[in-house]
């Protein structure tokens, strides 16, 4: 692909994903929203994140797409310790903690 | 509305953001790294962490660069991955809607990620001013949005140099994990999470973004449907 060609991925692709982020926000202003969708929006965050890591968690790119265990226990780990302790920096060391052990114990670091 | 306390909401917000720098930075690097080793001059790497400014949809249109696919092609799928923002931006009208139009246009910028999902996390709970939930917010990108630019370039640098990479891969499904798991206050929510996951996993093999879609609008039925069923019940 030519310079050219990769500049204009980047610039529509920043024009376009600036466009997606204004929408709602920049169009709707104050004006009210039915109720019955802002029920839906209310749900955003948490229909959307599951999905998006499930995969990453499942079939993790780095081990080609191979389940690894380490990986498994660290997203177990910050899941509970996220839900028992309702503290999103505690989850994230628990996890990351988590993985370091699980590597260094499956010998991949 | 008194300036001090709009003052306070944004360091509030610099202080809930902060974490997310330890998120931010490896993801960054990494993508300066995979970008510099796949061609890309530092000029482009820097024109998508500034421009684009989307880390997952970044990684997808590298990947589709690498590979020889056309624009269009590359340009749908990586917007595609970006769409969920859309869902951001609706989401976020009620409690930022009524600030001014250059601010909202401001704000739109820093819509990604982490800003937005720790921002919707703390206007969920917290009473506060449309200018204090919009000094907030910004608080939120302040400490992540430099992080994020610098070290792409940082990343960009090393190149193959870079040693392999430790997991960097994991910091993000553990960061957006540790986000959601505090958000489980009701059997709704829960179930549009259980939702989520399932459709997603199930729809993996669609082009990237797609199958997230669906599963996040399955997601929000979901947990529509059981918030109504437990009025019924009460």
């Amino acid at each position: 692909m030519t310079d050219a060609q990769i500049w204009t991925v980047i610039l529509l692709l920043g024009a376009g994903t600036y466009l997606i982020r204004f929408s709602f926000l920049g169009l709707i202003g104050n004006r009210p929203m039915p109720e019955i969708v802002l029920r839906f929006l209310r749900y955003t965050p948490v229909a959307v994140l599951p999905g998006m890591v499930a995969p990453l968690v499942l079939w993790p790119a780095a081990t080609n797409g191979d389940p690894d265990p380490a990986r498994l226990m660290a997203a177990l780990v910050t899941v509970l310790v996220g839900l028992w302790r309702k503290n999103v920096l505690l989850a994230i060391l628990a996890g990351g903690v988590t993985l370091a052990i699980g590597l260094f114990a499956t010998g991949q670091v | 509305m008194p300036p001090a306390t709009v003052k306070s909401a944004y360091l509030a917000g610099i202080r809930d953001g902060a974490p997310f720098i330890f998120m931010v930075v490896p993801f960054a690097l990494l993508f300066g790294v995979v970008a510099t080793e796949a061609g890309l001059t530092i000029g482009q790497v820097m024109g998508f962490t500034v421009l684009v400014i989307a880390g997952a949809s970044q990684f997808a249109a590298l990947q589709m660069i690498v590979e020889q696919a056309g624009i269009i092609l590359i340009l749908l799928a990586a917007l595609a991955v970006n769409l969920r923002m859309a869902m951001y931006s609706a989401s976020l009208v009620p409690y930022l809607g009524a600030a001014p139009l250059w601010q909202r246009a401001f704000a739109a910028y820093f819509l990604f990620d982490q800003p937005y999902i720790v921002s919707i996390a703390k206007f969920e709970i917290a009473q506060m001013t449309v200018r204090e939930r919009m000094a907030y917010y910004f608080g939120t990108a302040t400490p992540i949005t430099p992080f994020w630019i610098s070290m792409s370039y940082v990343g960009a640098l090393l190149g193959a140099s870079f040693p392999p990479e430790y997991a960097l891969d994991f910091a993000l499904p553990i960061a957006f994990i540790a986000m959601v798991a505090p958000m489980m206050r009701t059997l709704a929510h829960v179930m549009a999470a259980f939702t989520s996951v399932i459709v997603s996993l199930a729809l993996v093999s669609l082009p990237s973004g797609f199958g997230l879609l669906i599963a996040a609008v399955c997601a929000m039925v979901a947990g529509v449907i059981v918030e109504i069923w437990q009025e019924k019940r009460a």
